[in-house]
């Protein structure tokens, strides 16, 4: 049952991910990554997760979409230009094909060094992942520092937009 | 018959069965309820033809907008449009599924174990509402922008804007309660509400958070785009608002997830200040019954709300919950916190 589910949610995710390239009008392409998030929800359901799952729904497919969605609404963007400049010459292009198969190399050899006992059944683990309270208790002592500095980060963004928004006024 | 239909699956299957209709049920009653309280407020009768007292109204409505022919405007985007108002109505059903109307029953004594009397329980209940609430404005924003009218479009910018600026103080006055009970379980919020103070006062979250009652309550509201914050729908400078370009049973979609929407909210609020099923004189599988009158007696209080108050501008809607709710919450949740640090 749950073998089946995961394989029907990572379709979903690889399916919806690899159409949202492959629209022309930007609004498809945002709800089908609103899809894809969904179904990334539902594989944490399924690693016993379901605090994840939901901040998944809120954080990706609830609030940063809904900007996302403004800013396509707002710039009008109804459909991508139907002729595509080609802005790569053939030495960009030459450059292009070095670049990907580098990271495609990297991307194998990282996944290659996995072993699977990274990924242990260990009940003590999925209960810190699924227990709010000790999500909680860990960002607040053992990550406290990442935690604050990721929090003057968006501070510091948003500061700058705020910034951005007035100049442009 | 295959081993995994068990008494337990089918009365869950039910439930869930029972629980989709109730609330689509429910919304058909909130529109004769509210053109029956508006007709009162207004000194007129309302609809009194169809059926005892006009009760039946609703059904007649709906079979009307069945058989209009559905327009889908030339210049809309087709999919988007016909997707809209079907996520609208999925993201309102959906968040009910969280919320517990009652303890648990047998059936006299036919199921065991007991059916718990929700669709599912998960310990995570209250984001779950959150998530799903948030999930709502997808169909109104899609609705406004497929359209390609800009009655419409407009109509949609207004509701996002709106929607996303309430959620946050919607949210704050959550985390107090989320504070007060240490779960986010809308099971336990309720268990946690159960007894009295001096054998009087029943221990409802509202005497522990009035102020986060109320900021709830008018973030509710202005979640489900209704008077005196219904901006996506102002008749006066939008026609309709983001569903002008609808018509038909997609229009009564729309319609139909902002009363199933008004259902879930204060069905919300009901668990999480007013104790939820707990109350006296019933036995406790009759619980739903004190579940259903908190719930309808909030509903009472939209719709009258709706008919006494105008509806306010736009700008002075974003200042309200900018400048003054959410400062307001912000302070309510650091209270919370130290009170339930200092008092343990």
């Amino acid at each position: 049952m749950d073998v089946i589910a995961f394989y029907v949610f990572a379709a979903i995710a690889v399916v919806a991910s690899l159409l949202v390239i492959g629209q022309r009008n930007p609004m498809h392409s945002v709800m089908l990554l609103i899809v894809s998030f969904g179904a990334l929800s539902g594989l944490y359901v399924l690693l016993d997760a379901p605090f994840t799952a939901v901040t998944q729904i809120i954080v990706y497919a609830g609030a940063i979409m809904v900007l996302f969605l403004f800013v396509v609404m707002l710039l009008n963007a109804h459909t991508e230009d139907e002729v595509v400049p080609p802005t790569l010459g053939p030495h960009g292009m030459k450059v292009a094909v070095v670049l990907s198969l580098a990271l495609a190399a990297e991307a194998i050899w990282a996944f290659s060094r996995i072993s699977p006992t990274v990924f242990s059944n260990d009940p003590g683990l999925t209960g810190s992942i699924s227990s709010v309270a000790r999500i909680g208790a860990g960002i607040f002592t053992t990550h406290a520092f990442a935690f604050e500095v990721t929090s003057v980060l968006i501070l510091v963004a948003m500061v700058g937009a705020v910034v951005i928004a007035r100049k442009e006024a | 018959m295959p081993a995994f239909i068990t008494p337990t699956v089918i009365a869950h299957l039910v439930l869930i069965f029972a629980v989709m209709n109730m609330l689509v049920l429910s919304s058909a009653f909130m529109v004769w309820m509210e053109r029956k309280v508006c007709a009162y407020i207004q000194d007129r009768l309302g609809p009194n033809r169809v059926g005892f007292e006009g009760l039946l109204q609703p059904f007649a409505d709906v079979f009307k907008l069945l058989l209009k022919e559905e327009l889908v405007p030339k210049a809309a985007d087709k999919l988007l449009f016909l997707l809209a108002p079907i996520i609208s109505v999925a993201a309102a059903l959906t968040a009910f599924s969280v919320v517990p109307f009652g303890t648990q029953i047998t059936l006299f004594g036919l199921l065991d174990p007991p059916l718990r009397l929700e669709v599912t329980d998960v310990n995570v209940g209250i984001l779950v509402v959150f998530a799903i609430t948030s999930m709502g404005v997808y169909g109104i924003v899609l609705a406004g922008w497929s359209s390609n009218s800009k009655y419409s479009l407009l109509g949609g910018l207004r509701s996002s804007a709106q929607m996303i600026s309430y959620e946050i103080s919607y949210g704050l006055a959550l985390a107090a309660v989320v504070m007060l009970a240490g779960s986010l379980s809308l099971r336990e919020v309720v268990m946690n509400q159960s007894g009295y103070w001096w054998h009087l006062i029943p221990r409802w979250y509202l005497f522990l958070q009035p102020l986060g009652f109320l900021i709830f309550f008018t973030a509710g509201v202005a979640e489900t785009n209704r008077a005196p914050f219904d901006f996506p729908e102002a008749e006066q400078e939008l026609v309709a608002g983001y569903h002008t370009e609808y018509s038909s049973m997609s229009f009564g979609l729309f319609f139909l997830a902002e009363y199933v929407n008004m259902v879930t909210v204060s069905a919300v609020a009901t668990s999480l200040y007013l104790g939820g099923w707990l109350g006296p004189f019933l036995p406790d599988w009759l619980g739903w019954i004190w579940f259903l009158i908190k719930t309808l007696a909030l509903l009472f209080f939209y719709v009258w709300m709706r008919w006494t108050l105008p509806r306010y501008r736009y700008d002075q809607l974003m200042e309200f919950g900018w400048k003054y709710l959410l400062p307001v919450a912000i302070v309510n949740l650091i209270v919370t916190a130290a009170l339930v640090i200092w008092l343990g």
